[in-house]
């Protein structure tokens, strides 16, 4: 379609090829946009925790390498567990977005549901974990440490709630069969938030048990 | 080129609350915003004037203040505590809600869309929850004044161990200041929407043809204050966590052991105040350039607009936004050299500090480039836009003395610091909401504002400014202190009492001439002069559309952007201008 040298003369030259990322060159209103921008929204969201946790972690050291009250708070076994229940609720939901890829939609209500009431089971298990340190005598205000264990894990139950609460609604989506593919967008960024949140909980183990 | 009709995201709503109050459109918060800031300000203005009024008359016995505040000024007369609320209270609301909203959430969410051809912002919900947690905030930071005790004393930046040992330390570190650091968490919270709204919107929702190097900079600066802010109140709201736990929750992040605060041994141990300053700051400088860059896009847009030139080294300026932005992220020490830090680390943080000074040197280079040889149009709007860069370089030459360790020592707890943050900060921040207030009114109400009014007003405001602030680097160099409430009983500052008193007179008369701007805005919004579509003739996209612009902007159609967003007096061109969506 684009120039022949007579059109050109007439016409001028076509306009320089535009280098762009993102946008400005596709269609503003149509639902691809809307996907990217989902895609976007979700990065930056994901940029934003990362900094929260980035600021507690720089706390953590400074904090941890300026004092000597710090006593290691010890790691209650349940941890391990919900580690492999987290881990296993991102298997799950990674398989449930494959499958819905192809098309087979009671494998995803299957898989979907596995990961939500696993997410569920980890926070259970969050809470066991907190009552086992309690009764331990290890408090949030009881050393730097557990101040630091408690408010990591806490922030990291506060994310996992707002993932579950998406989960949820795909769920109740999914039961309700208004999985239309205008929900695939939700379906993918609720997935890779949730892959994000075992990315940080996994971080989090790191830190708990090298640094204590 | 035909653009494809498509229906628009979503329908203009009928009822009264969906319109004007939960409203999703971009437009309608956008507003929002803007009041919200210009309720803000004069609010943070009155509590101004207020603390100039009692730093020169400190005995004076005023019965409205016992009205205000029967335990902060018994008998009439102001209690220092009460001037350190007041001051406290006046820099929070100044930065938070008038510095970070207007520019950035006010004009950005009415300008960003339509700037780029989009119908709204990509998460229209999310937008309407950024303003009504930003107010919320506002609310709870309001409230600070009314519970028992009053607003808190320690600062906008609430240093530890301050702000963070209970009512033990003062009036207003008891419920005061857990409401100052509530309020600024769910700050925080309507900060990161706003950013993601912001930075999806400016990669995702461009018009066909609109490239990155095509964005208008007033966009740029949007984004990049975006995403300042992104990364910045992040770190806040760590830090404003840490401290409501040392506060609420006798933790130790902050506190060092064996703090005696008026006689009692404190139960906290190891903590260390510098870290809050670490945070905070890391934040806090950043925050300096949220407020400050979407002035200088809204400047950049006028000077050239106003000198019918392009922008002089457009790719320069995108640059030199980038590099300001990133660099903020490598200098917060600065604001810290008095906290004994290593003068290695004082030094590498004041060479980077220094290095910011490139950036802000090309762009005063560039906009004084864009006016050299045009056709000048003294609007009210342009006449602030110069303002603007006049303060911007008043405020930040200062900041290249305060930059150095060995000068910093001495300045920093003087009124040099007051002067070189109000002048570049504060007053040329909101000398770009002015310019930009007078440049997009005609686009919002299909009116102009008045014009002699306008003039009356930025004279009057400008010689205010100067004569309230340059006078504060000549006390902060003859050593006069800063966050005094009262400087009467002290001998080395005899000599300079007229000059506070010259400053308070100025700044009275200041506050004074801003409600002629109040009036204009109002006056205008009912009985202004009618304004065509295009009425300064300028090339972005806000101004293909009606004034003021229809529901979803474009009426469902999608612009195509074919040039460059500044192409005045072009060579050959029939006009002298040519619009972003003219044909190529």
């Amino acid at each position: 379609m684009a120039g022949s040298l007579t059109t050109e003369i007439v016409h001028g030259p076509p306009p320089p090829p535009t280098r762009n990322f993102g946008g400005g060159d596709g269609e503003p209103g149509g639902r691809g946009a809307h996907r990217r921008a989902s895609m976007t929204g979700l990065l930056v969201l994901l940029a934003a925790s990362v900094m929260l946790f980035a600021a507690f972690t720089s706390a953590f050291f400074v904090r941890r390498g300026m004092s000597n009250d710090w006593v290691d708070t010890p790691l209650p076994d349940i941890l391990w567990i919900n580690t492999a229940i987290l881990v296993a609720s991102s298997f799950a939901i990674e398989l449930a977005r494959r499958t819905l890829r192809s098309g087979k939609r009671a494998a995803f209500d299957r898989y979907w549901t596995a990961a939500t009431i696993l997410g569920v089971l980890f926070l259970g298990g969050q809470y066991l974990a907190w009552r086992q340190l309690n009764a331990a005598g290890f408090y949030l205000a009881t050393n730097p440490s557990s101040s630091f264990f408690f408010l990591l894990t806490c922030t990291h139950a506060v994310h996992l709630l707002g993932g579950i609460s998406a989960l949820g609604y795909i769920e109740v989506q999914a039961l309700l069969l208004r999985l239309g593919p205008g929900k695939r967008t939700a379906i993918d960024v609720s997935a890779y938030f949730w892959h994000f949140l075992d990315a940080i909980w996994i971080y989090l183990m790191a830190l708990f048990f090298f640094w204590g | 080129m035909s653009s494809p009709v498509v229906h628009p995201a979503h329908h203009a709503p009928t009822g009264f609350i969906r319109r004007y109050i939960f409203s999703l459109d971009h437009k309608v918060i956008g507003i929002q915003y803007y009041f919200l800031a210009v309720f803000s300000v004069f609010l943070g203005m009155a509590l101004s004037v207020l603390m100039r009024f009692h730093m020169v008359y400190p005995d004076a016995k005023v019965s409205l203040f016992e009205k205000l505040w029967p335990t902060g000024a018994p008998g009439g007369i102001m209690t220092p505590e009460l001037y350190l609320s007041l001051m406290t209270m006046h820099g929070t609301i100044m930065v938070f809600f008038v510095l970070t909203t207007a520019p950035q959430s006010g004009f950005g969410n009415y300008f960003l869309p339509i700037q780029i051809g989009a119908e709204d912002m990509a998460f229209p919900v999310l937008n309407m929850l950024s303003f009504w947690t930003t107010f919320l905030a506002l609310m709870v930071m309001v409230a600070a004044f009314f519970v028992p005790g009053g607003a808190p004393l320690a600062g906008w930046t609430a240093y530890p161990p301050l702000s963070a040992v209970g009512p033990l330390s003062g009036p207003g570190e008891g419920l005061g200041q857990t409401l100052w650091i509530i309020s600024i968490a769910i700050f925080c919270g309507a900060s990161l929407m706003g950013a993601i709204n912001f930075i999806a919107t400016t990669i995702d929702l461009r018009a066909r043809g609109l490239s990155m190097m095509r964005l208008p900079l007033t966009c740029w600066s949007w984004f990049v204050t975006a995403i300042l802010g992104l990364l910045g109140f992040a770190v806040l709201l760590a830090a404003g966590v840490l401290l409501l736990l040392d506060r609420l929750a006798g933790t130790s992040f902050f506190l060092p052991a064996g703090l005696l605060v008026n006689d009692q041994i404190l139960n906290h141990k190891g903590g260390s105040p510098l870290l809050w300053q670490h945070l905070f700051w890391f934040f806090g400088h950043p925050e300096v350039y949220i407020a400050i860059l979407p002035g200088m896009g809204v400047a950049s847009q006028l000077l050239s607009t106003f000198s019918r030139k392009p922008i002089f080294g457009y790719r320069a300026m995108v640059y030199a936004i980038l590099g300001i932005g990133f660099l903020g992220f490598f200098v917060w020490g600065h604001h810290m050299f008095m906290s004994g830090m290593n003068p290695y680390s004082a030094f590498a943080f004041s060479i980077l500090t220094m290095s910011i000074g490139v950036p802000s040197a090309i762009k005063t280079f560039n906009w004084i480039g864009t006016l050299w040889g045009g056709r000048i149009q003294f609007t009210t709007a342009m006449l602030f836009a110069l303002g603007f860069v006049s303060l911007f370089v008043t405020g930040g030459i200062s900041g290249i003395f305060l930059g150095q360790p060995a000068l910093d020592l001495y300045f920093h707890d003087t009124y040099f610091v007051v002067g070189h943050f109000h002048m570049i900060m504060g007053v040329a921040a909101i000398f770009g909401m002015f310019a930009g207030t007078f440049y997009w009114f005609p686009k919002v109400t299909g009116k102009f504002m008045n014009e002699t009014l306008g003039k009356i007003h930025f004279y009057l405001t400008f010689i205010g400014v100067y004569c309230i602030f340059t006078p504060m680097h000549f006390l902060g160099i003859a050593g006069n202190p800063r966050r005094y409430a009262d400087f009467t009983n002290f001998d080395f500052m005899g000599k300079l009492m007229p000059v506070h008193t010259f400053m308070t007179h100025a700044a009275i008369a200041t506050m004074v001439v801003q409600f002629i701007f109040l009036f204009n805005l109002f006056w205008s919004i009912k009985k202004g002069k009618p304004a065509p579509s295009n009425p300064w003739n300028a090339t972005t996209l806000e101004w293909t559309i009606p004034s003021p612009p229809p529901f979803d902007n474009f009426a469902g159609k999608h612009p195509v952007v074919n040039h460059g967003p500044y192409e005045y007096s072009v060579p050959g061109a029939p006009k002298d201008y040519i619009m972003q969506s003219d044909p190529a």
